[in-house]
């Protein structure tokens, strides 16, 4: 069912239901996101999405639309926010970017020079992670985790559909799990998905790294926001996902 | 009365050191140390890392010779994912030159930057001349000409460290079996044809003969204060190709004496079959040596001093011609004038200027077999990475565990190998120009700086650039009492 929204102050037709960050990259919107990935069932772990519908903050990515939404996504206080949100995701974990073999294609890093952080306005945290380095071909930097459940949810043992990742504990005690079993009979193709769908370093193919020279990395090639919007024009001209 | 002299701090690599000078009741000096009172923890904080992550994170270490640092981590990864030169494996020509290109790119900027901007203003207005006037500013007026030619120099080097791998400081184009980019005609031609606000090759190379002439010109009107300042006999270290000449990335190390004769030549690899390293108390910084000679017999200098020393030529006729007059001076001897230093240093500009432009002219660089990639049974586990840097024979040697972790890490960094030789340095200048004095002045404070500054310890460069190096020398009576103390 075709319906208007507005978005920014823009008056917007879209089909009701269809994902808010879709939309708005439709209409040429850029909403940040980390732990939404299009055409999969949106996760709303990460809150760097948000925006304000109706006078309320909420995750974007967690809202199908409706009639009569009004939407605001660049207003100050709400791009100062998320980027508060990038800063908080860093201060939270030990990210070292200058050695990280994801640098560059790291979506986190990525939407923080998107989004203009420069230095965390929070104290660091330094929490204590340990590595888990026993999978014959993944490695958990932990240190780098931002516990979006992207891995939890979409990477599945091939033969029994079972979760290879999984959180464990709550709050400051959580930490990323894998289970070495199933971890070791992933397929190379599945070892690549798990390291590629991670938005940051933590899952890291054993041995890989550093293979795009400076300049043809991912984010280098097409900012996080350019590739928002073209990927969704693309797919749409694919008539794919 | 008996006193000591503190000079705190002075510079070092990426931090801080002192010098203190001890007096007798006579003022004359009875000991000098340059104390290093920093602590980086390097080789700790690798330990756990992913191991094809440790190039990328030591290289951090250093602002100015990140390249050496990113290319013996990169050698030593060659080794522990088995193809490698522990293994005898050759590596591929394109990577290698593409290597070789990025680190002679760094060994020019760097060593221009030493030459120009912190040895030269002493050679223009003298180690008496005020501070205001001997610095780069000074030079700027005094030779506005030459400092273009200076900033001219530097830009080029970086703009092809920048080309080679990635950025102007730690890039990151070399990985285990190669490289990951080679190098376009069109980047090729840049630096081989020059443009607008870049350089030609052959005007890096005109340029570079200028700063040797400018030595020269210093060294004829100040013979004598050359030759005598500091002449510290020691043993000169470098790696060697199969003809006994210097190579910068690759080859044996060789070790000589002062008559020239080989006091040891081994595989990199070895190395701790034949050092060791002492640590003193009142120092971060460790003593290398060589084992069987002991500490005071065994320890080494390195650095383009060294090099010119035991190299019997160089491969690029400029350079070579240099080189001739260079070993002319003493006779087929070791020279142990520590201001020859610079002299030694203004050769491997131009020798770093004519070795890039050859490999400019090699095709080799535009081939596209960039990577060796290892068996599945081939990995070792551990890896030694030795190359020259501007300032001396670096070493990184790193082991990991069968999951990837790097379980034990070793630097060896030029100043670490110069440790001994720096600190006779300064004693020899105390000695000439402190003993009998207890007054300090601003030319006796310098005298030490020049000394230690010869060896081109990293950091000199943020301090010595307005000279205003923050040393503080204090008197102190035996009872430990601070009587005098200046400090800028």
């Amino acid at each position: 069912m075709s319906i208007e929204i507005i978005i920014d102050g823009e008056s917007v037709t879209t089909e009701a239901g269809t994902n808010l960050v879709d939309v708005a990259a439709e209409n040429g919107v850029y909403i940040p996101t980390l732990c939404y990935l299009k055409g999969k069932p949106c996760l709303g772990t990460c809150r760097v999405c948000s925006v304000r519908v109706n006078g309320h903050i909420i995750a974007a990515c967690t809202l199908p639309v409706s009639e009569g939404m009004n939407v605001e996504v660049n207003a100050p206080d709400l791009l100062d926010m998320r980027k508060a949100l990038i800063e908080i995701l860093f201060v939270e974990g030990n990210h070292n970017c200058p050695s990280c073999e994801k640098s560059g294609r790291c979506d986190l890093q990525a939407t923080g020079y998107e989004l203009g952080m420069v230095v965390s306005r929070f104290p660091y945290r330094f929490p204590l992670r340990e590595r888990e380095v026993a999978a014959k071909h993944l490695w958990l930097e932990r240190d780098r985790c931002i516990f979006c459940q992207r891995c939890v949810e979409f990477i599945r043992d091939k033969a029994t559909d079972q979760k290879i990742f999984s959180i464990r504990g709550r709050g400051t005690t959580a930490q990323i799990e894998i289970d070495i079993a199933l971890a070791d009979r992933m397929p190379p193709e599945q070892v690549r998905e798990a390291a590629e769908i991670c938005p940051v370093g933590c899952i890291i193919e054993k041995g890989v790294g550093f293979n795009d020279p400076i300049g043809q990395r991912k984010f280098e090639i097409q900012s996080v926001r350019e590739r928002a919007l073209d990927i969704k024009d693309s797919a749409a001209e694919s008539g794919h996902e | 009365m008996s006193r000591k002299l503190v000079i705190d701090p002075v510079t070092r690599i990426e931090g801080h050191g002192k010098v203190t000078i001890q007096l007798d009741d006579d003022n004359n000096v009875t000991d000098a140390k340059l104390h290093v009172v920093e602590f980086r923890g390097f080789e700790k904080l690798i330990q756990g890392h992913p191991y094809w992550e440790a190039p990328m994170l030591l290289q951090r270490i250093c602002g100015i010779c990140f390249v050496s640092h990113h290319l013996c981590g990169a050698k030593a990864l060659d080794d522990m994912v088995g193809v490698g030169l522990g293994k005898g494996i050759q590596m591929l020509p394109t990577p290698e030159k593409v290597r070789r290109l990025g680190h002679y790119a760094q060994q020019l900027q760097s060593h221009v930057t030493a030459y120009f901007y912190l040895i030269v203003p002493e050679m223009l207005f003298g180690m008496d001349a005020p501070p205001e006037q001997r610095n780069v500013l000074g030079l700027v007026e005094q030779d506005p000409a030459l400092v273009k030619r200076v900033v001219a120099l530097r830009k080029w080097g970086q703009e092809l460290i920048k080309t080679v791998l990635g950025k102007r400081m730690h890039g990151i184009s070399s990985i285990p079996g190669g490289v990951s980019k080679n190098i376009t005609v069109e980047e090729r031609d840049r630096f081989l044809n020059g443009e607008a606000g870049l350089l030609s090759i052959d005007e890096v190379i005109e340029y570079a003969q200028e700063g040797l002439n400018l030595f020269y010109h210093f060294h004829e009107t100040h013979r004598q204060q050359v030759d005598s300042f500091a002449v510290v006999p020691a043993l000169d270290m470098c790696l060697v190709n199969d003809e006994g000449n210097v190579d910068y990335y690759h080859g044996r190390i060789r070790v000589i004496d002062e008559n020239k004769t080989i006091v040891r030549e081994f595989d990199y690899h070895d190395y701790l079959d034949h050092f060791s390293e002492a640590t003193e108390e009142w120092s971060y910084m460790k003593f290398p040596f060589l084992k069987e000679l002991g500490r005071e017999k065994g320890s080494v200098r390195v650095g383009p001093l060294a090099r010119m020393n035991i190299t019997q030529s160089l491969s690029t006729p400029l350079a070579q011609a240099a080189l001739e007059k260079f070993h002319a001076y003493t006779n087929g001897k070791s020279n142990n004038m520590t201001l020859h230093t610079n002299w030694a240093r203004a050769i491997e500009i131009i020798h770093s200027a004519e070795l890039i432009k050859a490999l400019l002219n090699d095709p080799d660089l535009q081939q596209d077999q960039l990577l060796m990639t290892p068996g599945d049974n081939d990995w070792t586990g551990e890896g030694v990475g030795v190359v020259e840097a501007p300032r001396g024979t670096l070493l990184h040697h790193y082991r990991a565990n069968k999951e990837g972790e790097i379980t034990f890490a070793n630097l060896i960094v030029s100043t670490t190998q110069n440790n001994t030789v720096i600190n006779r340095t300064v004693r020899s200048v105390a000695q000439d120009y402190i003993s009998g004095n207890a007054e300090i002045t601003e030319g006796m404070m310098n005298a030490i700086e020049v000394g230690i500054r010869a060896y081109d310890p990293c950091l000199s460069c943020a301090t010595h650039a307005l000279g205003q190096m923050p040393l503080e020398v204090s008197l102190y009576d035996v009872g430990g009492k601070v009587v005098d103390k200046q400090r800028r």
